[in-house]
């Protein structure tokens, strides 16, 4: 046993037949990666000590009082040379990080567009929509500095950026989310299994389902039930279909639309769910998919969304600054906005009931996790997969 | 078939949405980047190192020496030992490229792109 906690091997992640072929290199790029992430999830509390120690305490030996808020506290953080080097190792290990999948991925781009090809031909259980657009918010910027994001399609067919999320999700997340990166997917079920075991949900709505890895599980623990993933990406969809069938699910179908705007008739689901997908929306359509989210569910039905833990006012100025860390310099940067909106007013702006509003908090279920993992770990801000699930029962 | 895709350079895009820099002097950014691009070559080439002499030792098909004197042998081997190199390149002089790419197509900052998706 390690004295320290050892991401596992890359080569521990699930395969099917539209996983990208790598070689040994890659593979090895991948694991260098998922360790210096590691290493810097330690280092980064080297920012509370030089808060703490210096830039705190010059800060109001120079004021003569305490910080107002964020921003005073940022301006004064980026002058510290330990949060410099920090910063600038964890942006330079992400673009690393796309720069190895890429490379993997770009490389066999026509050979991955056919292997998912072959199984998604004929299949009515995938729909694309060449005139569904792309979401302004989703064009503004790249997020997770994956270039050209999840819709960018450099050959007709492209499956690529889906497939590299799909390989470096493990990575980033040093494969804490499971060998199908499917962690969070597999928690919300188990959840809603053990709350409400009497639920038995006919018709089921993924939004922002990317590349379907939180919507399998779901699928799998409700086989009786349809299930439909949406995105807005065809690339992201045409790769998580694919996935799909080669692992042999028979009650999932991916449909490309805006969830802001969804052919569903009015109450014609029983449970609608999102997985870390508000934050990558944008300040005036998170409201549209949530008023989207209340029409198409049923009454009695219910929604869950997992996102990012929410700001508390008991947190410290430090804790949301580092928090909003990745939003920032990670590209995400709706997480910077949203977290100032609380769920349960989004909720109700919708027509939800503010008795029927339920929060609680969710961890990965990780399959490699064998216990051998037993060191001690900081939290690693924004990255560590500890959730915070909002939601509501239609009534 | 598609037109085959400029992998290498494609692989080290810049994405959109402008590039923190942390650094006081940017030169330092940029020159922190690349060594870690090549900690992680060095890393990979380790690791492949170990594999072979792992596998080596077990099968005992080779000695050092072979491996000391080997050139390529064919001009499939030359392309192959070439290509690995400007794949390489193009891996630890991302940055350098991604420069390149803000300077034609200049991004706005994510604050300014999460107050305009504020109001999206």
């Amino acid at each position: 046993m390690s004295a320290r906690n050892l991401p596992p091997v890359w080569s521990k992640i699930a395969k099917h037949a539209v996983f990208p072929e790598t070689t040994h290199d890659e593979r090895a790029r991948y694991n260098f990666l998922a360790n210096l992430n590691k290493h810097l999830a330690h280092v980064s509390q080297g920012n509370k000590i030089a808060f703490d120690k210096r830039v705190e305490p010059k800060f109001e030996k120079e004021h003569g009082r305490k910080m107002k808020d964020t921003s005073e506290l940022k301006a004064a953080m980026e002058k510290d040379p330990h949060y410099q080097v920090w910063s600038s190792l964890r942006r330079s290990t992400m673009e690393m990080r796309q720069q190895a999948g890429r490379s993997i991925v770009l490389r066999q781009a026509d050979d991955l567009k056919e292997k998912a090809e072959k199984l998604n031909e004929g299949k009515a259980s995938l729909v694309l929509d060449a005139d569904c657009k792309v979401p302004d918010y989703l064009l503004a910027c790249d997020n997770h500095i994956m270039p050209g994001s999840y819709h960018t399609e450099l050959i007709d067919g492209d499956v690529t950026p889906a497939a590299n999320y799909d390989t470096g999700l493990f990575v980033t997340t040093a494969g804490l989310l499971g060998t199908y990166s499917d962690g969070g997917g597999k928690a919300i079920t188990s959840w809603v299994k053990k709350s409400y075991p009497d639920f038995k949900p006919k018709r089921i709505l993924d939004i922002g389902c990317g590349m379907g890895h939180n919507v399998l599980p779901i699928a799998k623990a409700f086989p009786d039930a349809e299930v439909i993933g949406i995105d807005t990406a065809a690339p992201m969809l045409r790769y998580a279909h694919a996935r799909a069938m080669d692992l042999g699910y028979t009650n999932v179908k991916f449909m490309q639309m805006d969830a802001a705007k969804t052919i569903f008739e009015d109450e014609s689901f029983d449970w609608v769910q999102s997985t870390m997908f508000f934050h990558e929306t944008g300040g005036k359509s998170i409201y549209k998919i949530m008023d989207e989210v209340y029409r198409v569910l049923k009454p009695g039905g219910l929604t869950l969304h997992i996102e990012q833990p929410q700001y508390t006012d008991d947190m410290s100025l430090f804790e949301k600054f580092i928090r909003d860390w990745d939003a920032l310099n990670n590209n995400e940067p709706y997480w910077s906005k949203m977290h100032d909106i609380e769920p349960v007013d989004l909720m109700e702006a919708s027509g939800f009931k503010k008795e029927d509003f339920m929060q609680i908090g969710a961890k990965a279920e990780n399959d490699l996790d064998d216990g051998s993992n037993k060191a001690e770990e900081p939290e690693d801000h924004g990255r560590s997969p500890i959730w915070n699930v909002f939601g509501a029962i239609k009534n | 078939m598609s037109e085959p895709l400029d992998y290498i350079k494609l692989a080290s895009n810049k994405p959109k949405g402008k590039r923190p820099y942390f650094h006081d002097d940017p030169a330092v950014e940029r020159v922190l980047n690349i060594t870690m691009a090549v900690a992680g070559e060095l890393a990979v080439m380790r690791e492949r190192m170990d594999s072979i002499e792992r596998l080596l030792e077990t099968r005992g098909v080779l000695t050092r020496e072979e491996i000391e004197n080997f050139v390529p042998q064919d001009k499939t081997q030359e392309e192959q030992r070439q290509l690995w190199h400007a794949e390489y390149i193009g891996r630890i002089l991302r940055i350098v490229q991604q420069e390149m790419e803000e300077l034609q197509n200049p991004d706005k900052t994510l604050e300014e792109i999460a107050n305009d998706i504020n109001q999206m």
